[in-house]
């Protein structure tokens, strides 16, 4: 990938992530994340992984934020007035979180290295699999009883009505 | 097309995705915005997943993030469904007013 498109395309991406967090309508705030996670798929493609860039739109974009909309429309949520938090409050967090992200990006410094050209089947279902389902066959399995867990759950809590 | 970025970029990028998610669960009072702000910072965790695999030519790393994905799937569907009851409750998705807890 050159450069420019890695800069639109990060461009795209912090924007959007903005529009998550300063929308106050929040299916407004869905929407930025939706497409969000669709440009970070797109860098997915970029970066050879293929088949997680496919899972990314499918899983994310297709079942996670379709859910996220789905209970938000449901449950009719209008942007808040007073949804807005004190400014004091906005400046520390915003202080805080860039003295954070500045704080990583100076851990991680200038490497200054970039990855070689990838074989010919890196990022494939066949590569992908091979490591999920021979190096990582246990946590495989434990998060299919997660899963099991989370159905269960998600059914119990919104059938019954708590006093 | 040649890889001519290279990886720390990514890792930038990330960081201030998670910068961006982290502020959004401090400011915001919306359990469902804050919820958001999780997925984004899980989804930066992911890129940087996905950047270290193509960097090392490791598929585990492009496999850890499909697990990933499959807790934040499961992670949506109970919290969401926890937030449909608490709102049947209270009326309410407001972060301030969940204060059942407090002594």
């Amino acid at each position: 990938m050159t450069l420019p498109i890695f800069a639109l395309l990060a461009l795209l991406i912090v924007v959007f992530a903005l529009g998550v967090i300063l929308a106050r309508n929040p299916v407004r705030s869905a929407l930025s994340l939706v497409m969000t996670l669709f440009f970070l798929a797109l860098l997915y493609l970029f970066l050879d992984a293929h088949l997680v860039g496919a899972l990314q739109i499918i899983v994310y974009t297709g079942a996670i934020m379709v859910l996220f909309l789905f209970v938000i429309m449901l449950l009719n949520l209008q942007a808040d007035p007073e949804e807005r938090s004190a400014v004091t409050t906005l400046g520390t967090a915003g202080t805080l979180c860039a003295a954070f992200v500045a704080l990583l990006v100076y851990m991680v410094g200038n490497t200054g290295i970039a990855a070689g050209p990838a074989s010919a089947n890196f990022g494939t279902i066949q590569t992908v699999a091979e490591a999920l389902f021979i190096r990582l066959m246990l946590p495989f399995e434990i998060t299919s009883v997660l899963m099991l867990v989370a159905i269960i759950g998600a059914v119990v809590l919104a059938k019954r009505t708590i006093q | 097309m040649n890889e001519i970025v290279p990886t720390h970029y990514y890792v930038y990028l990330a960081a201030v995705l998670f910068g961006i998610g982290t502020a959004g669960v401090l400011t915001r009072r919306n359990l469902i915005v804050i919820f958001m702000s999780i997925e984004l910072m899980l989804n930066a965790v992911n890129l940087v997943f996905v950047a270290f695999a193509r960097h090392f030519q490791s598929a585990d790393g492009q496999a850890i993030v499909f697990l990933v994905m499959i807790v934040a799937a499961a992670e949506a569907a109970v919290g969401l469904a926890i937030f449909l009851s608490m709102f049947r409750n209270r009326e309410t998705l407001n972060a301030d007013e969940m204060n059942l807890l407090n002594g």
